[in-house]
């Protein structure tokens, strides 16, 4: 009795350390896919508007995930710029629009502009994110602290915190001449920031 | 001790060959031959792209007019790193489909990119030098019918001869050896 209690105990424990380790097995070439928080539908918009076309675009300095920190007005008179905010790292619309922004760049180089990303997380974090996307051509930045300043200056800071998926186009003289303050849980068309790119280079 | 040695090696083979067996049957080919047979992909006005797919003139095609017995169908997104990264296995596998004499005429490969415009997978193919047909979903009505499947995905489709469509293999992400795969596929196709 004593001798098969202990062989059912042996047989439960073995069974429980190979079903981690095989989970561990299969669960790595899925690891990116398992660190995507889900997040249900929002509400798209959540924020007021501050800012309008034809204004100049309030300067801004914020660290880089590549280090140091980056001014926009390190541009004026030398690109064009879009900037790309997100709302967060490591949730499913975002982690997909910037990976996209990354094999594009023969498009920004066409209409001679440098693109800008920005969320309201922390370096580390962005760090950690944009690491797994491969070898981003472009410069991130963090607006984590005072946290979400720039969004705010922008008009695209939501009530909880993290900023709208917003596109501002700016010119070289420092003009706003497109906000695209996007849908939350929708990915912009690739294709209307090109045909405002477009635009700019009459 | 020898016995627990056993006992534990003997549990590892069973639970191997249960998950093993409960992972396997989730790539199983599912009931989607219909699904596939109805959907309709405009005909690409490339010259190169209607050889490969020996279609003619303008307007929509069903995957059963593709001059193949097998049709390949990734489901990609401009967008997804991961798709990102399998492009050049892919272009790899097609490569191995185009050169093997036996081969080349009997199975194709198309790419469809969901939620993707006609832009956004021009970027795509253009980035990765994709030789073979891409098209676009952009309203996501191939990648809802399909059953919101995650990207990257492979569905492998037989053409019957009554233009029925047969699903034989799906399988989500990638693949790590092109070769390999060609040769699973064309094993379950049993071309």
């Amino acid at each position: 009795m004593l001798k098969s209690k202990r062989i059912c105990c042996e047989l439960a424990i073995s069974g429980i350390a190979v079903l981690c380790f095989v989970a561990m097995a299969y669960g790595l070439s899925d690891t990116l896919k398992e660190n995507i928080y889900e997040v249900e539908q929002l509400k798209p918009i959540d924020s007021v508007p501050k800012l309008m076309v034809g204004e100049k675009a309030p300067n801004f300095t914020l660290p880089a995930v590549s280090g140091g920190r980056v001014s926009l007005s390190q541009y004026r008179g030398k690109k064009n710029v879009v900037i790309s905010f997100v709302p967060a790292a490591w949730t499913p619309v975002c982690s997909e629009q910037w990976p996209g922004y990354n094999i594009a760049k023969a498009i920004f180089d066409q209409y001679d502009a440098q693109l800008i990303g920005i969320t309201v997380d922390n370096i580390p974090t962005l760090y950690a994110w944009t690491h797994q996307m491969g070898k981003l051509w472009f410069m991130v930045l963090s607006d984590f602290w005072p946290h979400g300043a720039v969004a705010d200056t922008y008009g695209i800071l939501r009530s909880d915190g993290v900023s709208e998926r917003a596109l501002f186009v700016i010119d070289k003289k420092g003009v706003i001449r497109y906000i695209d303050i996007h849908d939350i849980n929708k990915r912009p068309p690739l294709d209307d920031l090109v045909n405002e790119l477009k635009k700019l280079k009459k | 001790m020898i016995k627990r040695i056993v006992v534990f090696f003997v549990t590892l083979a069973v639970c191997l060959a249960v998950f093993h067996g409960a992972s396997m049957a989730s790539e199983k080919p599912s009931d989607t031959g219909d699904v596939i047979a109805s959907i309709k992909l405009p005909i690409p006005q490339d010259k190169n792209a209607q050889n490969y797919l020996g279609l003619t003139g303008e307007g929509s095609f069903a995957i059963s007019q593709i001059k193949a017995e097998v049709v390949l169908i990734e489901i990609f997104n401009m967008y997804c790193n991961n798709c990102q990264r399998e492009a050049p296995r892919v272009n790899e596998l097609y490569r191995e489909m185009t050169k093997n004499s036996s081969l080349k005429d009997k199975i194709k490969i198309i790419g469809i990119g969901v939620g993707n415009t006609p832009l956004e997978v021009d970027v795509f193919k253009k980035t990765y030098q994709v030789s073979f047909p891409l098209f676009p979903d952009e309203d996501y009505s191939i990648h809802k019918a399909c059953g919101e499947v995650r990207t990257p995905y492979f569905i492998g489709a037989k053409i019957n001869a009554d233009g029925a469509i047969t699903v034989f293999h799906t399988k989500e992400g990638g693949f790590q050896d092109p070769a390999q795969f060609l040769k699973q596929i064309v094993a379950a196709s049993g071309l």
